[in-house]
């Protein structure tokens, strides 16, 4: 690739990525922040090239300890992610108490 | 032929992370987002093992197996409130991650190809960036669980700033004197050492932006891999994540009222503490008791609840909930006032109250519930003490002068509910819990709520 159309690719997805990002509620901000940390995660591509290479032994061990730990974070980031946002979920919520309500704001 | 079905794929991996993220930003629609993000790196993965230039097996196996075991294990187990420091522990491993992947990768082609100056000074700031994120986190990490209270000591800034420089030396070399990589590994070790003296200093309330910066490097680090490896998924998805932290980091900052600098470089400010605090709290401060709580909030028609990092270590969001829900029940309004760095990170409060099904509608925001203090009878704020100092708002010599606070002393009655009367993190004194409409329940944040519940029963 070449470099100005990478480095295009880069300004592009910045832009893109605030314009995504900027109109986020507050209640959201852990699993958003938890969720992205899981998509950083995608430097796992590059650590299956490197341990599957077979280039030498030591670029293996490096691609084999990279793989476990970019795994944990995507595993764990979107599972942990799960987790929160179903908490979140409108389903799980008590209809008794919320009738009680007496501001409108409505539910 | 096969590379461009492969970058094809790379393709869908980015547009499913793209509106992934634009799900996660609505409550409705966010448990889609998050699997269309899911969905995007599975299809990465597999993709990836396509390719044409991975022969053994062996390894990846493993990895996957043991990576995938150790994430599972740790998202299952970890509890709400331990939240912050799993999303810190996790960020390391994506730095870390990038760090080696930069390494194996610039060997590789070191080797193969030769080296050209794009190369090696994409790896310098791959392995740079990795590095302090790797370290960075893992300090966070130990700081959020408690286990590291050291703070550093006097001149660690200008170590840093020491650190800083010999980073960009090293940089410099690994381009200029190419092929040999034990640039790059002191370079590594450099940016270790710098991720650790930069967060060392930062603790407590700073803690959001922290980890808000950490979310945002681990995303460049990805960036700059990508660079190595000439992969234009990595450095869409990593700067997709590089913004979004940064943007989390200027929120956090504004809700601080401090600047990103003087959050990392500036000791965390601190009043005098000592000799003013007598003067402030003598003979004014009034204490309470559950049961008086109970008739106070028993005769409201609106209660509003401030919950700060407090709530978090009594884990007393469940006792908040009932406590709610009993109100309710008698016809009492209850809502939810939350500053934007309540807790250790963005969102903290949230996601405790959600996952004691607390009603996201029911929590407002600064901006929204400050307006409505002076129509609410009885505010109970647990566990929270900066964020509610009215210092910020008369005194400019304060260190927090100018920091948005939560106006919880305009409503007519507020309790607090705290252990003792200790400072915050700002280490000052606040005159919110002298003031004339201002009851002190003394205990802790649980066990309190629980017995205002309790006593509400029996009114």
């Amino acid at each position: 690739m070449e470099l100005l159309i990478a480095v295009t690719l880069l300004v592009l997805a910045v832009f893109l990525g605030v314009e995504l990002i900027t109109k986020v509620p507050p209640t959201l901000h852990t699993p958003l922040m938890s969720g992205s940390n899981a998509i950083s995660g995608i430097t796992i591509v590059g650590a299956l090239l490197a341990a599957g290479a077979d280039h030498s032994t030591f670029t293996a061990v490096l691609g084999f300890v990279a793989v476990t730990m970019a795994m944990i974070n995507v595993v764990g980031g979107f599972l942990v992610t799960h987790r929160m946002l179903h908490m979140f979920g409108p389903k799980r919520r008590r209809a008794p108490a919320d009738q009680a309500d007496t501001d409108g704001d409505g539910s | 032929m096969t590379n461009d079905w492969a970058a094809l794929g790379y393709l869908v991996a980015a547009i499913l992370f793209i509106l992934g993220l634009k799900r996660l930003s609505r409550p409705r629609t966010a448990v889609r987002g998050n699997q269309y993000g899911a969905a995007g790196m599975l299809v990465a993965v597999l993709v990836t093992l396509t390719d044409n230039s991975i022969i053994g097996f062996g390894w990846i196996i493993g990895g996957v197996i043991l990576g995938a075991a150790v994430g599972v294990l740790l998202a299952v187990r970890v509890q709400m409130t331990a939240m912050p420091e799993l999303v810190a522990l996790f960020n390391g491993f994506g730095g870390g991650a990038s760090v080696l992947v930069a390494a194996a990768s610039y060997t590789q082609a070191v080797d193969l190809f030769g080296d050209t100056a794009r190369l090696s000074s994409s790896a310098a700031l791959a392995s740079l960036i990795g590095a302090v994120t790797f370290t960075g986190s893992l300090v966070a990490f130990a700081k959020l669980r408690e286990a590291l209270r050291w703070s550093g000591f006097k001149g660690i800034t200008v170590l840093s700033g020491l650190g800083a420089v010999a980073a960009v030396v090293l940089g410099v070399l690994m381009v200029v004197d190419a092929q040999n990589a034990l640039w790059l590994w002191l370079l590594v070790g450099v940016g270790a050492v710098l991720g650790l003296l930069v967060v060392v200093p930062i603790g407590g309330a700073d803690m959001p932006v922290v980890i808000a910066l950490l979310n945002s490097l681990s995303g460049m680090a990805a960036v700059a891999a990508g660079f190595v490896l000439d992969n234009s998924l990595l450095i869409i998805a990593g700067s997709l994540v590089g913004a979004s932290g940064l943007i989390l980091t200027q929120i956090m900052c504004v809700a601080m009222n401090r600047t990103l600098l003087a959050v990392m470089f500036s000791p965390a400010p601190t009043g005098a503490g000592g000799d003013d605090v007598d003067d402030i709290y003598a003979g004014k401060v009034r204490s309470t008791s559950a049961d008086d709580v109970a008739m106070l909030l028993e005769s409201s028609e609106r209660v509003a609840i401030v919950p700060g990092y407090g709530l978090a270590v009594a884990q007393a969001q469940h006792a908040v909930r009932d406590l709610m829900r009993r109100l309710q029940d008698r016809g009492v309004e209850v809502v939810f006032g939350i500053h934007p760095v309540a807790g250790r990170m963005p969102g903290h409060m949230n996601v405790l109250l959600a996952e004691a099904e607390v009603s996201y509608e029911r929590l407002v925001e600064m901006d929204d519930i400050n307006p409505t203090f002076e129509q609410t009878d009885v505010t109970i704020v647990i566990g929270a003490n900066d964020v509610v100092n009215p210092v910020a708002r008369t005194d400019p010599s304060s260190p927090i002068a100018g920091m948005p606070i939560l106006d919880v002393d305009k409503s007519d009655v507020v309790v607090v509910i705290k252990r003792s009367l200790s400072p915050g993190f700002a280490k000052i004194a606040n005159p919110l819990f002298a003031a004339d409409n201002a009851l002190m329940l003394f205990g802790d944040g649980r066990e309190a709520v629980v017995e205002i519940t309790k006593s509400l029963q029996s009114l």
